[in-house]
């Protein structure tokens, strides 16, 4: 049925105006530095090359104001915090990113598209995670009553995996597996990618994981102390969160423990719109436990799974899930990784953070994903200061700051904005 | 595409806009949205606060600059017109639609953008580029990366470069000769998507 829509949607595309996403180019620190090393340069004609040694030149501002007034028509980093858009469209308003009204035909499939969806999918599939959340509840706790370890651990297992299962078919998730190979072993950390909080089920869904987050109140903490009855989850209070140690050790002492779940973590902190990955948060990548890295990429066409936190609740989000298409999504499993010799947390974290991206087909950026509340730091904006200085004022005061384009430099606004998690 | 005008009706003075400015209706319409995605708190109009939550802005060394060419004096709130008017002037150059009854100049020629240049350098607006002007930009382009006298070194040589009646500012015209040789079209324009 999805082909015949994909099918559908194409020959729809070729009727309609197609609006095209074109991508800037990546926002890559290193590439805007290099930028500003050759572009100042060009920037003040033939006369200046005949100067020894380079001087002011009023054309300097230009490239700063260019750049200042390209961030403010379309930025790297604040889209990624919005839906991405779509080359076509795929019959949800939502993704309606810059569709106008084309033709009749089109309005009468969109509606067509809203009963399907409206009236036979959503309550198809609330029923069905209803149903799938009691029966986590019910058997979770039932489990956890059995006096026998081996009994309850198989159990579990069992529990969980139809548990999610009930809760991926309540989605309608097409979810393709690669390189299962490679799956998370006990006593490792397993490290992905976030762009929603159905994640969690599309990973749990092909394995047990213990979990790790904020104790919640209310339906989410009763399913979460549900789940502790009968598998080792870490929750957390609010007080807690803010003692990284506390959290470095409950995390070290389920890892040291091999008959444990393998830990997932989302170490960007916040949910991405999925084209791209953001910033590591380092405090997992300190317990020097293996690492497990998982690449999820989700297909926007039939649904977009992003969680656009500021813009939706979890109800809402909840309801636009389930009443798009599908969520049609690849999970790739990577070769576990180690920390090497010489290598401290925010460069293994890097490494692991590049081999996701590379496996996904997203974009790598440094940016905090933090930025999505705060603001940038100063020591970023030190940075231009510092290279434009070097293009004018030249080589000879910079010697000891020789490794300033390189990462340590970032590394020092990494421990800045990492700091707490 | 007879369509696009007709979804401009919700963007407020969009038809002025498409005849005053060079924009594409698509772009205008794409504008909208940026626009209305940094207004945050969906008043209709912008407040320095919303521009600076753009993280390259606020790296850039003269950011706060910029904010203020869309902010003059005594304006705490741009609409949408003022947004894309003060924009236009980095549209290219070529982009121009001959049109019948354009008064004046339009945003984005080699004029228009060296005078939006200028601006971001004479703070004050009184038509002249002060020592002290030029020291405030050099000093927010070079941070504490150089010392008090060599900012002085590099406005002392810059002025006398440029100010050819040695009245120790740099009028819009001094300005415009000293920078005859830049492409300004190529160094001031950017590429706006559909």
């Amino acid at each position: 049925m999805l082909l015949w829509a994909t099918l559908r949607m194409e020959m729809e595309a070729k009727e309609k105006n197609q609006q095209l996403y074109k991508p800037y180019s990546s926002g890559n620190m290193l590439k805007c530095y290099q930028s500003l090393m050759l572009i100042i340069p060009e920037l003040r004609g033939s006369a200046s090359c005949l100067h020894s040694e380079p001087e002011f030149e009023m054309a300097d501002i230009f490239y700063f104001c260019r750049r200042g007034v390209e961030s403010i028509v379309d930025d790297e980093v604040t889209k990624r915090f919005s839906a991405q858009e779509l080359e076509t469209w795929n019959l949800l308003t939502r993704s309606h990113y810059n569709f106008r009204h084309i033709s009749l035909r089109l309005t009468v499939l969109w509606g067509l598209g809203v009963l399907i969806r409206y009236g036979i999918l959503l309550p198809l599939r609330v029923t069905l995670a209803a149903t799938g959340i009691s029966l986590i509840l019910v058997l979770t706790t039932l489990v956890g009553f059995l006096p026998s370890r081996e009994l309850r651990f198989f159990l579990t297992e069992k529990v969980h995996v139809m548990c999610y299962r009930i809760c991926v078919r309540s989605l309608t998730a097409m979810i393709t597996y690669h390189n299962r190979e490679n799956k998370p072993k006990n006593g490792g950390i397993c490290v992905a990618n976030h762009t929603t909080p159905i994640d969690v089920i599309i990973l749990a869904n092909d394995g047990c994981y213990s979990l790790i987050g904020q104790a919640h109140r209310g339906l989410l903490g009763m399913v979460q102390r549900a789940m502790v009855k009968s598998s080792p989850h870490i929750w957390f209070d609010r007080s807690e969160v803010k003692d990284r140690h506390l959290v470095a050790k409950r995390l070290s002492d389920h890892v040291a423990d091999k008959t444990k779940q393998p830990i997932l973590i989302f170490p960007e902190g916040t949910c991405i719109n999925n084209t791209s990955v953001m910033m590591f948060k380092k405090g997992s990548f300190e317990i020097g436990c293996t690492v497990y890295p998982v690449a999820i990429k989700y297909d926007p066409l039939f649904g977009d799974a992003f969680w656009n936190s500021s813009k939706f609740g979890m109800v809402n989000y909840l309801l636009r899930m389930m009443s798009s298409w599908a969520i049609v999504c690849s999970v790739w499993y990577l070769p576990p990784m180690n920390r090497e010799e010489g290598e401290d947390a925010v460069q293994f974290a890097n490494r692991v953070k590049a081999a996701i991206a590379a496996q996904g087909g997203l974009v790598d950026l440094i940016w905090d994903g933090g930025l999505k509340r705060a603001k940038v730091k100063d020591a970023f904006k030190e940075e231009q200061q510092k290279l434009y200085s070097k293009v004018l004022v030249g080589e000879q005061e910079q010697g000891d700051n020789k490794s300033s384009e390189e990462n340590p430099e970032e590394d020092k606004s990494y421990h800045g904005s990492a700091n707490g998690q | 595409m007879g369509s696009n005008s007709s979804n401009m009706n919700h963007i407020p003075d969009g038809q002025q806009l498409l005849q005053d400015t060079g924009f594409s209706a698509a772009q205008i319409i794409r504008l909208y949205e940026r626009f209305e995605f940094l207004d945050k708190d969906n008043t209709g109009h912008l407040r320095p606060e919303d521009l600076e939550t753009v993280p390259d802005l606020d790296m850039n060394p003269i950011g706060a600059r910029i904010i203020g060419a869309f902010f003059p004096p005594g304006k705490e709130t741009l609409d949408f017109g003022s947004f894309v008017r003060i924009l236009a002037h980095f549209l290219p150059a070529d982009s121009n639609r001959t049109r019948a009854g354009a008064q004046q100049e339009p945003a984005n020629s080699t004029t228009g953008k060296l005078r939006f240049a200028f601006q971001l350098y004479d703070q004050d607006r009184d038509g002249k580029i002060s020592r002290d002007e030029l020291l405030q930009v050099l000093r927010s382009m070079l941070g504490l990366q150089v010392t008090e006298e060599q900012l002085q070194c590099i406005a002392e040589r810059a002025i006398q470069e440029a100010d050819a009646d040695k009245d120790d500012a740099i009028s819009f015209d001094e300005f415009r000769k000293s920078l005859e040789k830049v492409d300004i079209d190529h160094k001031m324009s950017i590429r706006f998507l559909r």
